[in-house]
């Protein structure tokens, strides 16, 4: 199933993203074999990830015997051609990552740093994730939320708009509506 | 006698500080209830006003995007010239904040310096930074960003969140109680807050500095009933 007709797999590449920061806890979790075995499952091929400042570094592999291609880079200008290509987009909680994702239309898990002091990161997230735009895990339930989670179900995003805001400071300074 | 004339003058000039004391604290009061008064209600204009000195409070990442979003919608030509201030350690926000105005500049033919200025700005604490030495830096922080107000002189305020906003919004609060420039002050919390409120956003809302609040989820404004909800801007 899913095989084409030379029997090679197609590419399905999950990318992972830490954003500016750091996220160890993630880059580490994705770098189980739990987590590769469920993504092996999913019949993903590759995977990619952005480890940012983290000091945690995974271990590559070129994807040999049916194994998953890992591999890994610091900081890249283009994530917006990684996001494109990816089938699974495994993120950060920052809301630039997780609204960049959701208007590729990309399947996206959001993982949540728990280490962070101010943690309000959870809430966009978990808002999301109860409106169906997303899934949301912590890196520890990250393998639980890769083996039972149901890509179809998600919903479609659509994107906000600021017009709104702008009507209406618009009308507080006496612009004219036009 | 001459000491009872001196005990008198002292009583007499005590009384007339205590006076002059309570008088002038009562006055600036009274100033500041009515900037407050005054801040949230409609500017009325017997005319329309042609451009605004706008200054525009650029944050990290999310926040910036944000920020660009709504500034995409609103029409330019009346929020003009723009000020774009971010914090000294965040280089890409002013890049993403010069990027937008290069682009419009292309479209109206304006050159950028004519309708756009970019600043930085100190921040009072890194993170991590201990208390003690904070105190000298907030010290720097605050000096800095009166400095840059006094340049700037805006209009309007549009900020969403990030840290740099307060000092601003607060130093802005403090030249219309002088009476140095008028302004109104247009914060959107950051849509990442769904539950609760960034602890800038609480300071501009319950110290009534930011004259519009705008809340991006339902839940926020059942808790800020004088906030405005508006949707996602993203």
């Amino acid at each position: 199933m899913g095989d084409t007709e030379d029997g090679v797999k197609p590419k399905r590449t999950v990318f992972v993203t830490v954003g500016t920061t750091s996220f160890d806890a993630l880059v580490r979790a994705v770098d189980t074999q739990e987590v590769k075995d469920e993504l092996l499952k999913r019949e993903y091929t590759h995977l990619i990830i952005q480890m940012g400042r983290g000091s945690y570094t995974p271990t590559k592999s070129g994807g040999e015997d049916g194994s998953l291609a890992v591999d890994f880079f610091t900081f890249s200008s283009s994530i917006a051609d990684h996001l494109r290509s990816a089938s699974l987009v495994i993120s950060h909680a920052g809301s630039g990552s997780i609204f960049e994702t959701l208007r590729l239309c990309r399947p996206l898990i959001v993982v949540v740093n728990e280490d962070l002091m101010d943690n309000h990161q959870s809430e966009l997230a978990e808002e999301l994730a109860e409106r169906k735009h997303l899934y949301c895990a912590r890196p520890q339930t990250l393998n639980q939320t890769i083996a039972s989670m149901n890509l179809e179900s998600l919903l479609p995003y659509h994107p906000g708009d600021a017009s709104p805001v702008a009507k209406l400071i618009n009308t507080f300074l006496g612009f004219p509506d036009d | 006698m001459d000491e009872g004339n001196g005990c008198c003058f002292s009583i007499l000039a005590s009384k007339f500080t205590v006076t002059f004391v309570t008088i002038s604290l009562t006055l600036i009061l009274i100033r500041v209830l009515y900037v407050i008064y005054r801040s949230g209600k409609p500017l009325f204009r017997s005319k329309a006003p042609r451009a605004l000195r706008t200054l525009i409070v650029l944050g990290s990442g999310g926040h910036t995007a944000e920020m660009l979003n709504l500034l995409s919608v609103l029409q330019k030509e009346r929020f003009s010239p723009r000020f774009y201030v971010a914090a000294a350690t965040d280089n890409m926000s002013l890049q993403k904040a010069r990027t937008l105005e290069t682009s419009l500049a292309d479209e109206t033919g304006v050159k950028v310096e004519e309708t756009a200025q970019f600043m930085q700005i100190y921040r009072s604490r890194e993170v991590g930074q201990s208390y003690l030495t904070s105190v000298w830096t907030t010290l720097i922080a605050t000096a800095h960003a009166l400095w840059i107000m006094f340049k700037i002189r805006p209009q309007v305020i549009l900020c969403n969140g990030p840290g740099t906003c307060f000092p601003l919004c607060a130093i802005a609060f403090f030249f219309k109680v002088v009476g140095i420039r008028w302004s109104s002050i247009f914060y959107v919390e950051s849509i990442a807050r769904v539950r609760r409120l960034s602890l800038s956003g609480l300071l501009l809302y319950k110290l009534q500095i930011a004259d519009q609040f705008f809340v991006q989820w339902p839940q926020l404004q059942g808790q800020y009933p004088r906030a405005h909800y508006v949707g996602c801007l993203m």
